[in-house]
């Protein structure tokens, strides 16, 4: 069962600024909530300096910090910070404790060297797992990138590293959306007097802003809450973790060894670094020379026997749709993770949502019927992935998981599940009464239609298969225009007999309303949190979320048909409500529809429900 | 002792009739690999041969082995994968010219890079032949084709540059009507641990007949090509009085007993030689001023991809491994809920 999920959104980020006295963090902490400010933020800071006005440099006592507390219904500077920034080894030693769970850590890494890192008092070379640290740190060579961007000023050298406050607050301008022009403004009026000083720190923050950009740094400045209040182990997990161990938890289940193949790309690049970690429990990751590769690669493991998986996000996937015909029609399982971010092409990288569903429905050429799932939250990434890998390793399929980039970077505390929790995945293999000869590589299971999984290096089962249309009995290459639609339709039955495999859709708020709201993917905290808020209000919703998108549940079309108002609620055109359209076509769906790279807001979504319901 | 079970050529052919154009030169080389298979004596089921898209690529069809007829340019990055998740196999991927280097020029270097053991075998026939007749990236400059018929302006590949370029350790090549050169360098390259390209010379007796005429037919390939075995001397010609000598930093073809050279000037081939300069010269010989190279030309032993997986996975396990992925969520930052 799926966990109740709210997301809180906007409300506040607690950023902490800190660095030797002589760095400028208060400044740079100072611009920072003037500029949030003028955005319309309320706001709160805590300067916090060392007692000494200039205690040695890069000592522990010389550490100088900000805090600043930005959003709505900020009543104080926070007790701790979602973003750390570390100008040097004793401001990260002095302030990680100020961290919060899922923050996020910037330091300059070109002050780490291990000069600096005596000075702060470091026993070993590395300062972060001395303090033990777990949270994601971004090294960034401040230092250098400040000193490049003003190599031909003509300030000398202590000037130009004067500017690396500068750059730091370009990269936390970046990472929060802040205009630069606001920015700009207040080191203007800062330096009035010294037009060149001014000059320097405006090319510095440029350099900052557009470093953030290129990396495609990014911070959720969304929390997601898992209500989930049975006893256990938790810990603190994105959705990208969540995904790269789901499909761990898989390969435990299944007995087979997990084989990633992967291409960086943001913002599924974190399920490729979690997996390249995870030597440690035997996965094989594998980067390879580009998507189709990285594809491909998974599928030649798939057919060697392997649980293969590949990841990537939407212009990933356009690549990667010849290598998912071929599984579709090697009938091999696959599982292909997207973790969508806004499009077409190149698009906005790092921000979200929900527009890669007809690709991944339908985006191949000819019948190329696959499984889609979408898991609801970061937590539900675990869960999703495994079973993207059960449905594909049970039904021999393609299986395209659709994550989206504000569950894949959210996090949410999550109950660690206990070790019989998940059930085993049944590999389908050849029975032991067909390894006399007998079989051949496209006999299936009567009911579900699966063929079996011969895996390579079993004696008796050696054999052919392809991308050229299949003989139904024989296997060997086939033109014959009676077999290839029997092919056809025993590829789509496939994977509609998926249907009695899956979980049936849930309603759930106020089941007896006339209106349902209807959601899938990622969305599900803000949509629940909508029907909390606008049963609470009077107006009477019920809810329901789609996490297994095809085949859909088999109860879909009778639960539709139960309300007198449907309204599908996304994070595009209308991709999911055509999808339910075409298929129940009795059901007048209605819309509700976003497509600004950004999650809905609660408040929205109640305002537009409450629309529909006004009308 | 567990009895070795003797294989053979029969035992790596399946039943189906062959469909390539009779007298295509594919014919010999799938005979040639059928052999080369039973000699090495790797079990059926322990093979794999997986293939792209062309007409070369239909061989898997043709073994009773496993086999993958995927799709076009991408067999090398399958086999990667294939042979990554399951090194007991021993893998063999099965491209044409257009296949390898045109479409999947790009998994072709990579996997040459990367050194993963397997065996790759480019059939040049130098044209598209399943398409009914285009240029391909090893066609000559100036080739007239359906898709140029005005002449090609571009210049060619030559595959072996670009097996040095991507820092490859083995490299053979063959004709196809050569059976028993191809039984040799099919074996050397399936004993050679790494990624092991072996470029066979083939006819397209359709759309290309004749191509390597001027350097294979009979009456002239004893002068035109030379079989290089490692430890001998770089001796060829009908009368094998023809012999490679160093000539500065290039290589020279003289006549033992004429203008001075001796046999002792003729170069002894070092396969295994680390450095891949004198290798690279011997590959490029193209059959016109020197002539062209059969034969294992580099064979250099290396670490391959699969095996430093594989050995990193132990390494790291041995250090810290966990039993479970609970085990390893555990042992990190976790709070308890009672």
């Amino acid at each position: 069962m799926l966990e109740k999920t709210n997301v809180k959104e906007l409300d506040k980020v607690v950023v902490r600024f800190s660095g030797d006295s002589g760095d400028g963090m208060q400044l740079a902490g100072n611009i920072f909530t003037n500029v949030s400010a003028g955005l319309g933020n309320q706001v709160s800071t805590f300067p916090d300096y060392p007692a000494e006005i200039r205690a040695p440099q890069g000592s522990l006592s010389g550490v100088s910090g900000f805090q600043v507390s930005v959003g709505t219904g900020v009543h104080t500077p926070g007790d701790s910070c979602d973003v750390l920034i570390a100008m040097n080894p004793a401001a990260l030693k002095q302030n990680v404790k100020f961290l919060k769970p899922g923050g996020v850590i910037i330091v300059d890494i070109d002050s780490f060297k291990e000069a600096d890192l005596k000075k702060a008092m470091f026993e070993t070379d590395d300062p972060f797992k001395e303090l033990g640290i777990t949270a994601q740190v971004l090294e960034v060579p401040v230092t250098a990138m400040t000193k490049a961007a003003l190599a031909d000023s003509g300030l000398d050298n202590k000037a130009v590293l004067k500017c690396r406050n500068i750059f730091a607050l370009g990269l936390v301008c970046w990472l929060f959306d802040r205009p630069l022009e606001s920015a700009k403004r207040h080191l203007k009026k800062k330096f009035a007097k010294k037009p060149a000083v001014y000059e320097a720190n405006a090319k510095v923050i440029d350099a900052g802003y557009d470093y953030g950009h290129n990396i495609h740094a990014s911070v959720s400045t969304y929390r997601v809450e898992t209500e989930d209040p049975r006893p256990g182990v938790y810990t603190d997990i994105n959705g990208n973790t969540a995904t790269a161990w789901g499909l761990i938890m898989a390969s435990e289940k299944c007995g087979r060894p997990l084989f990633l193949g992967s291409y960086p790309i943001t913002p599924a690049t974190d399920i490729l670094h979690e997996l390249a970690k995870r030597k440690d429990l035997g996965v094989k990751a594998c980067q390879m020379e580009d998507e189709i590769a990285g594809v491909c690669s998974a599928i030649g493991a798939s057919f060697a026997g392997n649980l293969a998986v590949t990841s990537t996000s939407g212009p990933g996937l356009a690549l990667k749709s010849e290598g998912i015909g071929l599984a579709v029609m090697a009938e091999l399982p696959l599982v292909v993770i997207d973790v969508q971010r806004g499009g077409p092409s190149t698009g906005l990288p790092t921000k979200t949502e929900q527009t890669d569903l007809m690709q991944a429905l339908y985006g191949r050429n000819g019948e190329s019927p696959v499984a889609v799932v979408a898991p609801a939250s970061p937590t539900d990434c675990f869960t999703m992935a495994f079973e993207a890998c059960r449905i594909a390793v049970e039904h021999m399929t393609p299986v395209i998981l659709l994550s989206d980039a504000f569950i894949g970077n959210g996090s949410s505390a999550w109950r660690v599940p206990e070790a019989d929790e998940f059930p085993e995945i049944h590999t389908p293999d050849v029975p032991a009464d067909k390894l006399d000869g007998s079989w051949s590589p496209y006999m299936r299971d009567e009911h579900t239609k699966v063929r079996y999984w011969a895996v390579p290096g079993t004696e008796g089962c050696a054999h052919r298969v392809g991308g050229l249309e299949k003989d139904a009995v024989t296997g060997g290459i086939s033109t014959d225009p009676v077999n290839h639609e029997k092919m056809v339709n025993i590829r789509r039955e496939k994977i509609a007999r998926i249907a009695d495999d899956i979980p049936q859709l849930e309603v759930i708020g106020n089941c007896d309303a006339d209106t349902l709201l209807v959601g899938w993917g990622g969305t599900y905290g803000h949509l629940h949190t909508a029907a909390d808020e606008l049963n609470a209000s009077g107006r009477p919703v019920a809810f329901a979320h789609f996490r297994y998108i095809n085949p859909l549940p088999a109860n879909t079309g009778e639960v539709l048909s139960r309300y007198k108002q449907v309204i599908v609620a996304e994070l595009n055109t209308g991709m999911f409500a055509d999808y339910l359209q075409a298929k129940f076509p009795k059901t007048e769906i209605k819309r509700i529809n976003k497509v600004q790279g950004q999650p809905f807001m609660v408040k929205e979504l109640v305002d537009r429900v409450s629309e529909y319901m006004d009308k | 002792m567990e009895e070795t079970k003797k294989y053979t050529a029969a035992d790596y052919k399946n039943k189906l009739s062959v469909r390539w154009c009779p007298g295509c030169g594919d014919h010999a080389i799938l005979n040639t690999l059928h052999k080369a298979m039973a000699e090495l004596g790797v079990p059926p089921h322990k093979t794999a041969v997986i293939s792209g898209i062309g007409c070369s690529s239909r061989l898997p069809y043709y073994m009773d082995t496993y086999g993958f007829h995927t799709i076009h340019g991408r067999a090398a990055a399958i086999a990667t994968g294939f042979k990554v998740a399951n090194p007991d196999m021993t893998v063999w991927q099965i491209s044409g010219d257009g296949d390898g280097l045109a479409i999947g020029g790009n998994h072709f270097i990579h996997a040459v890079r990367r050194n993963i053991d397997i065996n790759m075998l480019l059939f040049n026939n130098k044209i598209y032949g399943l398409t009914k007749g285009q240029y391909s990236p090893t066609s000559a400059r100036g080739f007239v084709s359906k898709s140029s018929p005005y002449g090609t302006t571009e210049d060619p590949f030559i595959p072996a540059e670009l097996v040095f370029g991507a820092r490859g350790n083995f490299f053979a090549r063959s004709i196809d009507v050569e059976l028993a050169t191809s039984v040799e360098v099919l074996t050397a390259a399936a004993r050679h641990k790494g990624a092991s390209v072996v470029e066979i010379l083939q006819n397209c007796v359709i759309f290309n007949n004749g191509i390597h005429n001027p350097i294979t037919d009979r009456s002239v390939r004893a002068e035109k090509t030379i079989h290089l075995r490692d430890g001998e001397k770089m001796i060829f010609g009908a009368e094998g009085n023809k012999g490679l000598v160093q000539d500065g930093f290039l290589l020279k073809a003289v006549t033992i007993g004429e203008d001075g050279y001796t046999m002792d000037d003729v170069l002894v081939h070092d396969a295994h030689c680390e450095s891949n300069f004198l290798h690279q010269q011997l590959a490029m010989m193209d059959g016109d001023k020197l002539p062209l190279a059969v034969g294992v030309i580099r064979d250099v032993a290396s670490p391959t991809y699969n095996e430093g997986v594989s050995m990193q996975i132990e390494e790291v396990r041995a250090r810290k491994g966990f039993d479970s992925l609970r085990d390893m969520i555990l042992a990190g930052e976790t709070w308890t809920v009672e």
